[in-house]
């Protein structure tokens, strides 16, 4: 009993106060920055892509392909690739996350999420999610895992994953949605009480990933129902999956 | 011969592997009863099949590869699982993926394809009722699909069944090897997967690494078996609620992979190690940070699992639950931390050194394991901390020697008709990568051998006796993976 008193007394507060403007260390890869005058047109970047998410002329990088891994700038020779350290890497726009060389920080924070009025009013206090890991290979999973722990205290802002769908305001999809997991998922999207909504939370569930070539997946359940937010990574930091759902759910 | 020897990262010409009669190698199988590491079946032109067998002679650091045709007509052999368990899961794969049937199989049963028609193994009787778990769970988890028989709060029996998470790695690995897919085998076994990954194929090309490179990639790899390991002390910790153990481990593994995240701009790794070598270097300011960091780490989880070991409360809980006695744990064929936690002696770092390993010289620590819960949480705190020790002595070595590059380039010219093995120890254990060519120099084959494949069975066999509410902490203290297992 004391020693467990003790020990809470010597591990401190860790969590992070600010939560929005928390500090990230420099060596993260996030949000790509580009240069597309300094482009000479060499496609060694395109080789090197795993995912197949650079493309040329304008040069752009899509983040719901890419996996950060840095291939394309470690390869690219006249500089006209870089990632920032930027975090905030969701969007309730597809399309948003097609990165070009206008899209800077600011520009990208300011068009990124669209803030509904009734998503404030209803889910702006409390949001529950149900998680679907349907073929996720468990990097996002323990991302998301980590969202809870006492580093990031997740719950603090009314946000916690729950144990049933049942219970849930929404779905947050994990990994490519391979064959074995379609009917499970969707099971689960019906058994959400309306009103909910869907986040698709990382590459793989993006747009596949590095399986986006598998004859083993079924994505059709994304061609069925809304989407409502999508947070890049591979895997997603817990402070860009805080931050994306603090932005959807309480705007900025 | 019957056999031919090959060393870990090694590799030879598949026309000098032997082509026995099944029977025969069914024979020498039993006769040598070694480990399996492979068993997989690839299509040999004309209907006919070839099936490749690796078995692991650990005592010698030797690999015994062997193989056998099956002619078009030649549709069902003699199980070996009958003499020999390990053999179960194998046999079952190789079935499912190429109908040729182990005869007398005991639990012949789909691997991954498993959406239809799945007969659960049923028990009948007034007081017996089933609960079903999955494939969704209440956490935030990999799907799989759990069936307990049980008679009031005991468990009889449990059957897993997986195959959710089958997304056609090996398929892929062919068509677009690359080392971002490696990485996502397994997402807690990034390292491993691409360190295993990559040695296969730089061992296919002749590329040799740097001494500095190896030595950071062994670093990542210590690294993330001490984060996954004190992370998983802290899930154990949770779910028998003492949360201050969840707190302080949770914590504690967040400086770890944050010190990974410096290194490599990824908190798991990712994008750090590279076909010939590692992408980023560690510079002597980062090694001096790290080092601080780990020695925190160190005293912090030391003194929380001893603060927890003291807890009468706490005791009761992880002592004699989940038991998988030692003899079992070697009949199924346990491999890593699960299997030396009941007392089995399996590390390929020692078994199958590779360079680095060898140059490195570490001491074998012994476990007298007892095969339960609290075996399991007192090996991990083992690991954990040995992994810590290797990775400052990993540092404190790269901080003034070695100066060299640490990226070579790895041309792929891959050799014509060749296999080529890799056996790396990830945190759960033995990592196996299967590279095979054809003719033209084409890869034609890549197996992967998670080390989940062999174990999920114990923990099937761990919550035999134990009350339905002892399944997560079982199954937390195995702490296995689904996409390693259905690839």
């Amino acid at each position: 009993m004391f020693d467990t008193l003790k020990s809470r007394i010597y591990q401190g507060n860790q969590f992070i106060k600010d939560i929005k403007n928390a500090p990230m260390r420099e060596q993260f890869r996030g949000l790509p920055k580009l240069c597309n005058s300094n482009c000479n047109n060499c496609k060694d970047c395109l080789n090197v892509c795993p995912t197949g998410a650079l493309k040329l002329n304008p040069l752009s990088i899509d983040m719901g392909k890419c996996t950060f891994c840095g291939a394309c700038k470690n390869v690219c020779k006249t500089g006209a690739i870089d990632f920032t350290n930027f975090y905030k890497l969701s969007t309730t726009k597809r399309e948003n996350l097609i990165i070009t060389e206008d899209m800077t920080q600011e520009e990208f924070s300011k068009i990124a999420i669209e803030v509904r009025k009734e998503i404030k009013r209803v889910f702006g206090k409390s949001l529950k999610l149900r998680q679907v890991s349907a073929a996720g290979c468990n990097g996002c999973e323990m991302e998301l895992n980590a969202c809870s722990n006492v580093n990031f205290d997740m719950g603090r802002f009314g946000i916690d994953f729950v144990a049933s769908p049942r219970h849930a305001d929404g779905l947050v999809i994990t990994g490519p949605i391979s064959k074995n997991m379609a009917y499970a998922l969707e099971d689960c999207y019906k058994s959400t009480p309306d009103p909910k909504i869907v986040v698709l939370c990382g590459a793989c569930a993006i747009s596949g990933g590095v399986f986006q070539q598998s004859s083993e997946l079924n994505r059709e359940f994304l061609e069925k129902y809304p989407i409502d937010l999508y947070i890049a990574g591979c895997p997603v930091h817990p402070l860009t999956f805080i931050n994306g759902i603090l932005g959807f759910i309480q705007g900025k | 011969m019957n056999w031919i020897k090959l060393k870990n990262n090694g590799k030879i010409d598949i026309n000098s592997i032997p082509t026995l009669k099944i029977e025969q190698l069914r024979e020498e199988i039993i006769n040598l009863n070694l480990r399996p590491v492979a068993f997989f079946g690839k299509d040999w032109g004309n209907n006919t099949t070839k099936l490749f067998v690796v078995l692991a002679d650990d005592k010698n650091s030797e690999l015994n590869v062997s193989s056998a045709i099956f002619n078009q007509d030649e549709k069902c052999y003699e199980s070996i699982t009958q003499v020999l368990p390990s053999f179960h899961i194998f046999e079952r794969e190789f079935y499912e993926q190429f109908g040729i049937k182990p005869l007398n199989h005991p639990w012949l049963k789909p691997l991954r394809k498993n959406q239809k028609d799945y007969k659960f193994f049923e028990m009948e009787g007034e007081e017996v009722h089933q609960v079903a778990v999955g494939p969704i769970h209440a956490g935030v988890i990999e799907p799989g699909h759990f069936r307990f028989m049980c008679n009031g709060e005991t468990v009889y029996h449990l059957e897993i069944m997986l195959g959710y998470q089958h997304r056609g790695v090996e398929d892929l690995m062919i068509k677009h090897p690359s080392n971002r897919l490696a990485e996502s085998i397994c997402g807690d076994s990034v390292i491993a997967n691409n360190l295993a990954y990559s040695k296969v194929m730089e061992t296919l090309c002749d590329c040799k690494v740097s001494k500095r490179a190896q030595l950071i990639r062994t670093l990542a790899l210590e690294m993330e078996r001490a984060a996954i390991h004190i992370g998983d002390l802290g899930a154990i910790s949770g779910d028998i609620a003492y949360l201050m153990g969840a707190s302080v481990f949770g914590a504690t593994r967040t400086l770890v992979i944050n010190t990974m995240l410096e290194f490599s701009g990824s908190r798991f790794g990712r994008g750090l190690i590279e076909l010939g070598g590692v992408n980023f270097d560690i510079d002597n300011e980062k090694i001096k940070r790290a080092l601080e960091t780990l020695t925190k780490v160190e005293k912090d989880v030391d003194r929380m699992v001893k603060t927890m070991l003291k807890n009468t409360s706490v005791m009761s809980r992880l002592e004699k639950t989940g038991v998988v006695s030692k003899e079992k744990a070697e009949q199924i064929g346990l491999v890593g931390m699960a299997a030396r936690a009941c007392g089995l002696t399996l590390d390929s770092r020692f078994d199958f050194p590779d360079e680095c390993y060898k140059f490195l010289a570490l001491p074998r620590k012994m476990f007298k394991g007892k095969g339960d819960v609290n075996s399991r949480f007192k090996l991990r705190h083992q690991e954990a901390m040995e992994s810590l020790d290797i990775s400052k002595r990993i540092l404190e070595m790269l901080k003034n020697t070695l100066k060299e590059e640490v990226k070579t380039n790895c041309e792929l010219n891959l050799p014509k008709d060749t296999m080529a093995i890799s056996i790396v120890e990830g945190w759960r254990g033995e990592i196996v990568h299967i590279a095979l060519t054809d003719m033209n120099g084409t890869l034609s084959k890549y197996k992967i051998k998670d080390p989940s494949f062999n174990n999920w069975y114990g923990l099937a066999l761990a919550v035999r006796n134990n009350g339905v509410s002892d399944f997560p902490l079982c199954n937390k203290s195995f702490n296995l993976s689904y996409c390693g297992c259905d690839l």
